[in-house]
């Protein structure tokens, strides 16, 4: 009997406490924003908040099946629980449904299922199994285009299935990729890279040629000693100039007029007042609702079901992905600053816990899992206050969808499950 | 280290959107007002407006149900051509007044409702309400509009108009399309009457669609009805008043002096208040706007400025009395006129000399109120000092300030002290014989009519007045205390009587001798008052202002008046006669001195008015002749207004 008690306590109870706390606050907030009229009941199951307290339920029963495995049965059968996730991806160009563009669905019945929620936790399973394995070295190139394909295969499925959002999800693996020995370098590159990218959209490729000259320039009469030819200092710039047109090139020809208009919007690039007038209207409505939504919070809110944008229903998507909006309108800045501390505080337990793994494989997952739940915290949050062009990505535990909750709990779960097992791991 | 990086992103992140929230909900959120959400919308119900009586209790001013088609730009739906036609030839507009009303209504607020065609008919009411859901964007609000009872007292009643965007910035109570009181006692009493509107905020959601009542209804208000008021003013005297200032220009103020209590306020030319209701309302007020000629959106009785003339000269005699620089049975010799030395400082015209105040009054001596003038002023040898003390008398019979009472309007009028004389020659460098005008309400004295009702007012009761005003009651209210308070002059009482009796004796042997009504002791003074435009920057004399200052009867008062008629040349011609019909009327409530009435009816100064504008010479005064015209007739019409 005492055994069976220390087994059952030896979950980490702050993490489980963090993630209901989100479940059930965002509960709330569905409600909110998609009640239509009077709320009779809380378990109106022909509304939407009614369908997430169902989706909830079932949540419930799948921790328990999660953790009701053994822990070394995650680590065993990665490998299959990648592929199979892969397999439903593919199956999705010949069985899927489009919704809103996007072929991402599983229609059954009248459920539906999005496989890309669940490809997360499975791209995070073979990412921990292929690191931990003892051949592998982060170090080398090899491993490096091997581990590279592991998160390549389901990106690429769910680029071509219209859905860039969750594609970029998958530049989260990063983090894990450098606590792994990635080398600095990679960190440097991309960085600059982003820098690069961003200068040359909003200042153009000369002004971001001269910084780069400028950098550069610097850079070798700061290093006197063991200092690269010029000539490889050449090779840098060209390639930075490069980079530059390439985005300037992508940006304009590959990327797709709302695409390139939210980027647009982002970085203020438009200067006709017409046109950048006409490209509100168009692009930006959502983001407009969504910051007015929650500036007329103020300190403390307007009260739970008490929001008029919220009640008339101004910013569209509200109870999905501009679920964040709901709680700047109704529970103003003390509220909202509540939700941001507990996905930080989430994530940092996660983070914290990942590192006191015995097991490369359980740390090399909870890694994943909290880049992950990083990743879509920041893109989410951020575009809902209008610091992040506008992604279509859900706010893990918080915005409706079973798919999107089923993943996220999963994801989760399975770490609290190997974290619990860590006693036993030698 | 490679621990940190992501532990310190997600910190930092955690920050950022933080400070984001702060700026977003604190720092940027400029005090959410209900007002300012677009997902409110208030819904205004008009209330009532107040009527308005007359002292009589005969109903002024009713109301009468008003159609305003209003507009909210962001919320209008672009309609094909038909459409518009269709909606275009309903409200009666051009299309090109159709984007050009929207194009306003735009520039104020794409959010907020405008008016976009006031004021519709009710017929046209009816045929717009069963097709208005299919124009997205306009609605119809209903208000309530002025319907005068009356065709008299414009310029008392007043008129609602439209709030315009100053009035919305400094009173956001009044929303765009809303009416305020513009002039006359809708607009002193414009809180009274308006009431309170009521709001219903509405909650609508991103399509505009109504989805039921903000909050269940918590903030909204009913409307509180405005409340009703009854004015002092006599309707049948103010519309008898209109009829004999009819071809003139002036103003007619009667006062009741035992309350202050304003029974007739006559401006002439003046004009139908029903021309400033309706959707003609702005042709009109344009028209009588740009009249600068006739002035009819002038109130002479509580605007115009007019040297008093004679009836300032009897303030003269009370002020020598109290000062004891004179006394009743003083006199003085008049040659024609007042001489300095060998130096005739003014004129006079022929009556008997020497003469003592009691015909100093009823002959209206210049010279008399020259010397009893000169005595005031040199009493201190410091022509400033003893300057002071008179306009201090002065002005305690409210001469020379602003009245402080419930008129939209009136003027200051000038009692000059000894300040006013350093400033204009230097200090101490003038003296009595500077400013000897002053003795008979020329130079520097400027008074409105109303002011003089009001001295004649203080006269008649002895040494003090009660401020005028035009309220008598406001439903289930009481009216302010100032004008229930008797304000003193500095005079004692005991002087008064010797110069009532000279006023008097104005109508027993003097200027107004042939303005004697029989049954009815007036006291009054006559007023001649010279005046000058400028034509073409030349200065022109024009003919005498009528002027005349009267109250009845002699003890305990009943009424009070004065009256100012332009260019009417010698003070019992007209403004005496109509004084004298006024009193008469209102005393007896028909008319005896038909003969008087008969003479104002018949004779029109509207010649007289049109001779600075005809670019020739002309001559004045004695050299012209009247104009007749049968007005007489028009009486016997009017005299349904009348009897109304």
């Amino acid at each position: 009997m005492l055994r069976e008690n220390q087994r059952r306590f030896k979950f980490d109870w702050l993490t489980i406490i963090l993630f209901l706390l989100l479940v059930s606050f965002g509960y709330l907030n569905i409600l909110s924003a998609s009640h239509v009229g009077e709320v009779t009941s809380y378990f109106d199951t022909s509304q939407p908040f009614g369908k997430h307290l169902i989706f909830i339920g079932l949540t419930l029963v799948l921790i328990v099946l999660i953790l009701s495995f053994e822990a070394k049965f995650y680590e065993r059968f990665a490998s299959i629980i990648y592929i199979v996730a892969i397999l439903a991806l593919i199956g999705l160009f010949v069985f899927g449904k489009d919704v809103n563009g996007a072929r991402s669905w599983y229609g059954i019945g009248s459920m539906t299922i999005q496989p890309s929620e669940f490809a997360k936790f499975a791209t995070a399973l073979a990412v921990a199994k292929y690191i931990s394995d003892l051949q592998t070295n982060m170090q080398t190139l090899k491993d490096q285009l091997r581990v590279a394909g592991i998160i390549f295969f389901p990106a690429l499925l769910i680029l071509l299935q219209n859905d860039a959002g969750s594609t970029i999800v998958y530049l989260a693996f990063f983090f894990v990729f450098y606590r792994e020995g990635l080398q600095q370098i990679y960190l440097v590159v991309a960085l600059s890279l982003i820098i690069l990218a961003v200068l040359a959209l909003k200042f153009g490729i000369l002004a971001t040629a001269t910084v780069a000259l400028a950098v550069l320039v610097t850079r070798y009469f700061l290093r006197k000693k063991k200092r690269a030819s010029i000539l490889q200092y050449l090779a840098v710039l060209v390639v930075c100039v490069g980079f530059s047109y390439g985005v300037k090139l992508f940006y304009e020809h590959v990327l797709k007029p709302h695409q390139q208009n939210r980027i647009s919007l982002w970085l203020r690039l438009e200067k006709d007042p017409a046109k950048l007038e006409r490209m509100k209207k168009e692009e930006a409505y959502n983001l407009i609702q969504s910051e007015q939504a929650i500036s007329s919070g103020g300190w403390t809110g307007k009260g739970f079901l008490q929001g008029t944008r919220t009640t008339g229903k101004f910013v569209p998507e509200q109870h999905t992905d501009y679920i964040f909006s709901t709680v700047g309108e109704e529970w103003g800045f003390l509220g909202s600053s509540l939700v941001v501390l507990l996905f930080v505080m989430l994530i940092i337990r996660v983070l914290y816990l990942a590192e006191s793994q015995k097991s490369q494989f359980s740390r090399v997952y909870g890694y994943g899992v909290a880049s992950i739940l990083f990743v879509h915290f920041t893109i989410n949050t951020g575009m809902v206050m209008g610091l992040i062009p506008t992604v279509g990505i859900p706010l893990p535990f918080f915005s409706y969808g079973g798919s999107g909750l089923w993943g996220f709990t999963i994801l989760l779960f399975i770490f609290v499950k190997l974290d619990s097992n860590k006693i036993n791991e030698w | 280290m490679r621990k940190l990086l992501l532990l310190t992103t997600v910190i930092l992140v955690g920050l950022v959107f933080i400070a984001r929230l702060f700026y977003l909900q604190v720092y940027n959120n400029s005090a959410y007002t209900i007002f300012e959400d677009s997902a409110i919308k208030p819904e205004y119900n008009y209330p009532k407006r107040g009527y308005v009586y007359d002292r009589n209790g005969k109903l002024l001013v009713a109301n009468q149900p008003s159609y305003d088609m209003m507009v909210i730009p962001r919320e209008v739906v672009s309609m094909d051509s038909l459409k518009l036609k269709e909606f275009c030839l309903l409200l009666n507009i051009t299309e090109k007044e159709y984007h050009k009303k929207l194009k306003r209504a735009t520039n104020y607020s794409t959010r907020l409702s405008s008016p976009f065609v006031p004021q519709l008919s009710k017929t046209d009411y009816a045929v717009l309400q069963e097709k208005m859901q299919k124009y997205e964007g306009f609605y119809i609000q209903k208000r309530s509009l002025r319907s005068y009872q009356t065709t008299i007292g414009a310029n008392v009643l007043g008129d609602i108009g439209e709030v315009n965007r100053r009035i919305i910035t400094k009173q956001p109570y009044y929303k765009m399309g809303d009416l305020i009181g513009n002039q006359g006692v809708e607009k002193t009493y414009e809180k009274t009457l308006r009431g309170l509107k009521g709001i219903k905020f509405i909650q609508k959601d991103r399509f505009n669609k109504n989805i039921g009542p903000y909050k269940d209804g918590i903030y909204d208000t009913l409307p509180k009805p405005g409340k009703d008021i009854t004015l002092t003013i006599d309707s049948e005297l103010q519309a008898y008043g209109e009829l004999l200032m009819k071809h003139k220009r002036g103003g007619i103020i009667a006062i009741d002096p035992q309350s202050g209590e304003i029974l007739a306020m006559v401006s002439g030319p003046s004009y139908n208040p029903n021309l400033l209701v309706g959707r003609d309302r702005s042709k009109n007020f344009t028209k009588l706007y740009r009249d600068t000629i006739a002035k009819p959106l002038f109130d002479r009785g509580l605007k115009a400025q007019y040297p008093p003339g004679s009836p300032f000269k009897v303030i003269n005699a009370l002020i020598g009395l109290q000062e004891g620089v004179v006394e009743t049975n003083d006199k003085f010799t008049c040659r024609m006129g007042y001489y300095y030395g060998s130096r005739k400082l003014t004129g006079c015209h022929h009556h008997r000399s020497p003469v003592a105040m009691n015909d100093g009054i009823a002959q209206s001596c210049n010279a008399y109120f020259v010397n009893v003038y000169r005595r005031i002023v040199d009493k201190y040898n410091d022509a400033g000092k003893s300057m002071n003390i008179w306009a201090n008398h002065a002005k305690s019979f409210g001469l020379g300030n602003y009245l402080n009472n419930d008129l939209s309007v009136g003027s200051k009028g000038r009692i000059p002290d000894g300040d006013y004389y350093d400033r204009a020659y230097g200090d101490n460098r003038w003296g009595s014989t500077y400013i000897v005008s002053n003795a008979i309400g020329q130079g520097e004295v400027e008074a409105t009519p109303i002011q003089l009702a009001n001295m004649a007012a203080a006269i008649g009761n002895r040494g003090y007045y009660y401020t005028p005003h035009i309220i008598k009651e406001i439903e289930g209210d009481t009216i302010p205390s100032k004008y229930t308070t008797p304000k003193y002059t500095t005079i004692d009482k005991q002087h008064f009587e010797p110069v009532v009796q000279g006023m008097f004796d104005v109508y027993n042997k003097g200027t107004a001798e042939t303005l004697r009504v029989p049954g009815i002791e007036i006291c009054g003074k006559t007023g001649t008052a010279e005046n000058f435009v400028k034509i073409d920057s030349v200065k022109t004399q024009l003919t005498d202002h009528s002027i005349f200052v009267a109250f009845a009867p002699k003890d305990n008062p009943t009424i009070a008046i004065a009256v100012f008629v332009e260019n009417g040349y010698w003070g019992s011609r007209f403004a005496g006669r109509m004084a004298s019909l006024m009193i008469e009327k209102y005393i007896k409530g028909h008319i005896t001195r038909t003969d008087l009435e008969k003479w104002i009816l018949t004779h029109s100064l509207e010649n007289e008015y049109a001779k600075p504008y005809s670019g020739e010479p002309f001559k004045i005064n004695g050299e012209t002749t009247l104009q007749l015209i049968d007005n007489y007739a028009i009486k016997n019409s009017n005299q349904k207004d009348i009897k109304q």
